[in-house]
C-alpha cells in the first residue's frame, strides 16, 4: 500500500480545520439577514461550492486540451479527478440553491436561466461518466472523454454569465443591479469576511479532494496494467 | 418597528442545507477511501498471483520470428513439406 505524502496529510487536516472555521463564520459570526432570516446563511457555502465547481469544469477543459496535444494519459486522470470533485461540489450548489429558493421565491425549483444552465451543466458531466463507462479501450476512452469535456467546458462560463446576460430572478450579489432579481441583499463587512473565507476554504478543500482523487486514478491505472500483464 | 415586518424563521431550511452539505461531502470522502482500500486489496492479490504464477516459457528468438511470420490459425499446425503437398 502506497503511503500518503506528508503534504497531503497536512492538507487533509488543514481542509477540515478550514471547513470548521468557515461553518463557524457562516452560522455564528455573520449577522442574520433581516428579510430572509437564517436561510441566507446557506449563501456562503452555495457560492463557495459553485465557484470551485465551475473552476474545476474549466480546469478539466484545459486538461482535455493537454491530453489531445500530448496523448499522455496523465492528463486524462487529472481531467477525471477534476470533473468528479466538481460534480460533487456542483450538486451541493444546486441543492443549497433550491433550499434557499423555497422561502425566498416560494418554490423549490423554477426554470430560470441560471437554474436551467446549472442543471444542464450537472447533467452534462453525469453523462460524461456514463460515456466513459461504455468504452473499454483506455486510449479511446481518454480521447472521447477529452473531446466531450472540452465541449462540456463551455457550459461553465455560460452558467456563470447566465445571470448577467439574461433576464432572471436569480440575484447577482456581487456587482448586481438587476431589478428583476429576487432574494438579493447587500453584504455587511462581517458577511464579507464569512463570504471570502468560505471561498478560500472551499478552494483549499477542492485542491485536497482533487489530489486524493488523482492518487486514486493512479492506483486504478496500476491495477488495470497489472491485470493486463497477468492475463497475457 | 410598526412598519417593519418581523424576520421570518427560516432556520429549518438553513439546518437542512448544512446537513445535506456535510452528508454529501462525507459520502464522497468515504467513497474515495473505500475505492482506494478496495484497489489496494486488488493490488495485493494481483501481486500474490504474479508471484505464484509459473514463469512464462520464452521461445528461442529464431523460432519466435518464424512463428510470428505465419498466420495465427497455422501456428499450431506442422509446417507443410513439399512431400505432403504432392500427396
Amino acid at each position: 500500500m502506497q503511503a500518503k505524502p506528508l503534504t497531503l496529510r497536512i492538507l487533509d487536516i488543514v481542509s477540515i480545520v478550514l471547513l470548521a472555521i468557515a461553518t463557524y463564520l457562516a452560522l455564528v459570526f455573520a449577522p442574520t439577514e433581516l428579510v430572509m432570516g437564517d436561510v441566507q446563511r446557506v449563501f456562503y457555502f452555495h457560492i463557495g461550492t459553485a465557484w470551485t465547481a465551475l473552476l474545476g469544469f474549466i480546469l478539466a477543459a484545459v486538461f482535455s486540451v493537454a491530453y489531445l496535444v500530448t496523448k499522455d494519459l496523465k492528463w486524462d486522470r487529472l481531467q477525471v479527478a477534476s470533473i468528479e470533485v466538481s460534480l460533487v461540489f456542483f450538486l451541493i450548489t444546486i441543492v443549497l440553491g433550491s433550499i434557499w429558493a423555497r422561502p425566498a421565491w416560494n418554490t423549490w425549483w423554477t426554470w430560470d436561466p441560471r437554474l436551467t444552465t446549472a442543471a444542464v451543466t450537472e447533467l452534462i458531466y453525469v453523462a460524461y461518466f456514463m460515456l466513459r463507462q461504455g468504452i473499454d479501450d483506455p486510449d479511446k476512452r481518454a480521447r472521447f472523454g477529452a473531446v466531450y469535456a472540452l465541449v462540456g467546458g463551455l457550459s461553465a462560463p455560460i452558467t456563470f454569465f447566465a445571470i448577467r446576460l439574461f433576464r432572471t430572478i436569480h440575484p447577482v450579489v456581487i456587482g448586481g443591479t438587476n431589478p428583476e432579481a429576487d432574494g438579493g441583499f447587500s453584504m455587511t463587512p462581517d458577511m464579507r469576511v464569512a463570504f471570502f473565507f468560505a471561498l478560500f476554504a472551499f478552494t483549499v478543500i477542492f485542491v485536497d479532494l482533487f489530489w486524493n482523487r488523482i492518487r486514486l486514478g493512479d492506483l486504478q491505472d496500476k491495477v488495470e496494467q497489472l491485470k493486463l500483464k497477468l492475463s497475457m | 418597528m410598526f412598519f417593519q415586518e418581523a424576520t421570518p424563521d427560516t432556520s429549518g431550511y438553513m439546518i437542512a442545507g448544512y446537513v445535506i452539505t456535510f452528508v454529501v461531502m462525507a459520502l464522497y470522502v468515504a467513497s474515495i477511501y473505500l475505492r482506494s482500500r478496495n484497489l489496494n486489496q486488488d493490488m495485493d492479490t494481483l501481486h500474490e498471483l504474479e508471484e505464484t504464477a509459473p514463469p512464462v516459457q520464452t521461445k528461442a528468438p529464431s523460432q519466435a520470428r518464424r512463428n510470428s511470420s505465419r498466420p495465427e490459425s497455422n501456428k499450431s499446425a506442422k509446417p507443410v513439406t513439399k512431400k505432403a503437398r504432392r500427396k
